[in-house]
């Protein structure tokens, strides 16, 4: 490793890493709350339920559920990476590979859903 | 001090290697004292649970969103359809426990972190703590009190009704 300006830790991948993390982590956590609510409504009546559900399939909310995919695929990536540097003798040493492997797994993962989601989307669309 | 393979990387001599000398056995990781057990078992469950949800929510992200008609196909008649069968049931009752605790537990770590006065401190987490009960409760009775086939006032199966109620 190069030593370079500053600490190992500020400013570089494993802040960054921890950043996004919590970041990722908080979004999903109200989301999580929001879904519980509007899939309890399936016990209000079908209709309640489709209602809300519906706002789901808007073309607003296609883009917004992208993003909570990006959220969550790359918590759940990058969480993969933390429990490899806790428990695999190696981890530290390749804590920074590990997290470009996170990334390129991330971006090859999203391409994949963002076709897929937008295809079907668009498929079943009714225009507005 | 036997000089090992890291102390030759590190810059300067004399300083000790990071965990070398003496540490409080409330921050060791064996040994389970009276405070730390519960942060102990904390950051094993985030480990734990964190690996399964990997595995929950990835499926159920691909069997509602990729497969089928994706994202339209989900409606009333879709949930009820898969809550008939257990194995979805319990699926999603696994889900739903982990989530909220493993989410739950990261949200105290957060509030822990950023809240310096003890009395915000306590107020948040007191409703981290009612949300999640809340959240829980009501997921898990949802799950275990759902009816497919609703009937209107006149006793005719409800048009949203999923295919299977016909034969009920």
């Amino acid at each position: 490793m190069t030593q370079t300006k500053g600490t190992l830790y500020k400013g570089r991948e494993g802040m960054w890493s921890w950043v996004g993390h919590r970041i990722t982590g908080v979004g999903i956590f109200f989301f999580l709350l929001v879904h519980v609510l509007d899939t309890s409504l399936v016990r209000v009546s079908p209709e309640a339920y489709n209602a809300v559900i519906g706002a789901y399939k808007n073309p607003i909310m296609i883009v917004g559920e992208i993003g909570l995919v990006g959220a969550i695929v790359f918590h759940a990536f990058n969480g993969l990476r933390i429990i490899l540097v806790d428990f695999w003798s190696q981890g530290t040493r390749y804590h920074r590979q590990m997290l470009w492997t996170v990334m390129g797994l991330w971006v090859i993962t999203m391409i994949g859903f963002t076709v897929r989601h937008l295809m079907l989307f668009l498929d079943g669309w009714g225009g507005f | 001090m036997t000089t090992t393979k890291s102390d030759a990387l590190l810059p300067a001599q004399g300083i000790e290697a990071p965990r070398s000398g003496r540490i409080d056995p409330k921050y060791l990781r064996n040994g389970f004292s009276k405070s730390g057990s519960f942060e102990m078992a904390a950051w094993v469950f985030m480990r734990v649970s964190g690996a399964a949800l990997v595995v929950l929510i990835f499926v159920h992200l691909a069997v509602n969103l990729l497969v089928g008609e994706g994202i339209h196909q989900i409606d009333f008649g879709f949930v009820a359809g898969k809550w008939a069968n257990p194995v979805w049931q319990f699926w999603d009752l696994t889900m739903l426990w982990l989530a909220m605790l493993h989410g739950g537990n990261g949200m105290r770590t957060i509030i822990n972190d950023y809240a310096e006065k003890d009395s915000t401190r306590m107020w948040l987490k007191s409703i981290l703590y009612l949300s999640v009960i809340v959240i829980i409760v009501l997921g898990t009775m949802v799950i275990f009190t759902f009816e497919p086939c609703l009937l209107d006032n006149s006793g005719q199966l409800l048009e949203s009704s999923p295919s299977f109620c016909q034969n009920v």
